[in-house]
């Protein structure tokens, strides 16, 4: 197999954007909330936890904090630091997949709409207002609540609602990209539509794509959390939402806050570390947009 | 173009709007799997024939264009169907649920708004600053909290630690207050809900009118009210302010869909029984023709808001009136 001259560049591009990122401060602290998660949800079962799922003795029930119980046990004395660590799991995971499935889908629209214009975009970009316009939250719920608590459910729920700002922001990335020389240029020695899109203009907007996706990130974990507290999410995998679902519904909520609060805290600092990565690297893509917007 | 034409034009893409979004609340409905029926009364003991007459009644045995035609005549009454929770209409549950939630989101977004400019403009005007940056990232981090984990963060220190606010609901139970007594205990169950969804927006309001603010300063008749001699606090106020806050009314619009999602998990969480509240109800009890009246009338006030929205711009923005559309 031989390496391209053009891919070799890339490498090297994508070499410069890492030491770039791991230099911003932001950037820094990101990744390092990101990679603690992640080590949590790979390496969940050697953690010192048990079955999150299992439910202990009643003497066990609502126990705080203690060597054998780390952060105490829930109403059904269920483990809770089994279920945080296990709960970072079902964010991490839901998080990337709806992200890619949003960006791939909303990336593809984008593209198209920027490149075709005409009717096409018209139309495509007449239904993404159109979607825009919905109130997200609950056209998740409802989407939620008619098909049914699962996983895989609360990903497509989360994705058919988040394409439409991906593609709005890849349409115009596209717009003025088709008017660059080196695009005419493809044209002018008979390149195809097909490739013009794939081969020129898609490897321009990656960068913009790999900034969308962990915003997509974000948005997922979120949307995760709140449908799953309000009682949507998949009742076989325990996330955070679901743990304060279950202590919100227990009425227990105010005497046990070590079941409540590790929940929140992983909500919120994993919410924390993807848009600190997100910050640093749109800090990084576009250098001019934080002296606009004054950080 | 001129004004009018502006608002014509506005009305008639708002009107499509809200077709559409029947069209779609009409789809997603019969998207669910399984019988309607079945799921509507969710009672084993319904007989076949039972089934059957319910079918009729409810035009379930036409064919789906024929149900959506008599979905829209319904609609045209003011028929949502009947909540099977509350074993009356739809519409009847909602509309008793308007003024609480009315009443908790234009007083908590009154006052995020007013807070959140005066913040952000400080913001920008200090740009660089230590008050900048502590305003700055303290709106950044509620903006990252979850609406629902700030609730229940307030929830357990002010309610259940220091008892100082009630756990939940609107008014204490049983009490019998009239007059300025009952009021009283209502701004009192308000308080902790209120805050919730006012540090929820305050974020967005301060990020918005900094920027805006930052903009405004850079322009020539800043540079030419400093050159005149003016006094600091008028060019802010008179200058930069009343200019940068033409961008934060057209976000206003588009943010009430973001205000929504935090009305629904703040009402959520500090049962406060509002819409958001009979959203989570509705959730629980797996309540759909509830669920779905719910979503169509979240769905079109957003239309209408960003309606009246662009309406007041389009009045405010003399580039409207001269003709030319704003893009």
């Amino acid at each position: 197999m031989t390496i391209s001259p053009r891919f070799l560049r890339r490498l090297k591009k994508l070499r410069e954007f890492f030491s770039l990122l791991v230099r911003n401060r932001m950037g820094l602290v990101g990744l390092a909330i990101i990679i603690l998660f992640l080590i949590l949800a790979i390496f969940a079962p050697f953690l010192r936890t048990v079955n999150p799922t299992k439910v202990g003795t009643s003497k066990n029930i609502l126990l705080s904090p203690s060597p054998q119980f780390w952060l105490g046990t829930d109403d059904l004395a269920k483990d809770v630091w089994s279920q945080i660590v296990y709960g970072s799991r079902i964010s991490l995971a839901i998080g990337f997949l709806a992200a890619i499935i949003t960006v791939f889908t909303g990336s593809l629209i984008g593209l198209i709409a920027g490149f075709y214009g005409g009717k096409i975009g018209e139309i495509l970009m007449r239904i993404v207002d159109f979607f825009m316009m919905l109130p997200m939250l609950p056209l998740m719920i409802v989407l939620a609540a008619v098909l049914g608590p699962s996983i895989w459910n609360i990903i497509f729920v989360v994705s058919i609602v988040s394409w439409p700002t991906t593609a709005r922001v890849i349409r115009s990335q596209v717009l003025s990209l088709k008017e660059r020389t080196f695009i005419e240029a493809s044209r002018c020695i008979g390149a195809s539509d097909f490739l013009l899109m794939f081969n020129e203009i898609l490897p321009n907007v990656v960068p913009i794509m790999f900034a969308e996706s962990v915003l997509m990130v974000t948005e997922a974990i979120y949307a995760e959390a709140v449908l799953s507290f309000l009682g949507l999410g998949d009742p076989t995998a325990i996330s955070w939402g679901m743990m304060l679902h279950f202590a919100f519904e227990s009425g227990t909520m105010g005497k046990a806050f070590w079941w409540v609060l590790p929940p929140i805290a992983c909500i919120v600092i994993l919410i924390i570390g993807f848009t600190f990565l997100g910050t640093a690297i749109t800090d990084i893509l576009e250098p001019g947009y934080k002296e606009a917007h004054g950080f | 173009m001129g004004l009018k034409g502006f608002a014509i034009k506005k009305i008639i893409a708002a009107i499509i709007t809200i077709f559409a979004i029947v069209g779609v609340n009409f789809v997603i409905f019969r998207m669910a799997p399984g019988d309607p029926v079945r799921m509507m009364f969710r009672d084993p003991r319904i007989s076949g024939e039972q089934m059957q007459l319910i079918r009729e009644k409810f035009g379930l045995d036409k064919p789906l264009w024929g149900q959506f035609i008599s979905y829209l005549k319904e609609l045209s009454h003011g028929n949502l169907g009947l909540s099977f929770w509350q074993k009356r209409p739809v519409l009847d549950v909602i509309t008793d649920r308007i003024p609480q939630t009315l009443l908790l989101v234009l007083t908590a977004l009154t006052i995020a708004m007013f807070l959140g400019t005066i913040f952000g403009a400080l913001a920008g005007w200090k740009r660089g600053t230590r008050v900048d940056s502590f305003i700055l990232s303290l709106s950044l981090t509620m903006y990252s909290i979850p609406a629902f984990s700030l609730g229940i963060i307030l929830l357990l220190i002010f309610a259940y630690i220091l008892s100082i606010f009630p756990l939940s609901g609107m008014t204490t139970p049983a009490s019998g207050l009239t007059g300025l007594g009952y009021w009283k205990d209502v701004l009192w169950h308000m308080c902790l809900p209120a805050f919730s969804i006012i540090m929820w927006y305050i974020g967005e309001y301060v990020l918005l009118t900094r920027g805006s603010m930052l903009d405004t300063l850079r322009k020539d008749y800043i540079l030419t009210a400093r050159a005149k001699g003016l006094k600091e606090s008028t060019i802010l106020i008179k200058h930069a302010l009343r200019n940068a806050l033409l961008p934060v009314i057209t976000v206003t619009g588009v943010n009430i869909g973001f205000a929504v999602a935090g009305v629904i998990e703040v009402e959520t969480v500090f049962s406060w029984p509002g819409i958001g509240r009979l959203v989570y109800d509705a959730v629980m009890k797996r309540d759909y023709p509830l669920l779905q009246g719910v979503f169509l009338v979240f769905a079109i006030s957003i239309v209408l808001a960003n309606l009246v929205i662009d309406l007041i711009y389009g009045y405010i923005d003399p580039r409207i009136k001269v003709g030319g559309e704003k893009k």
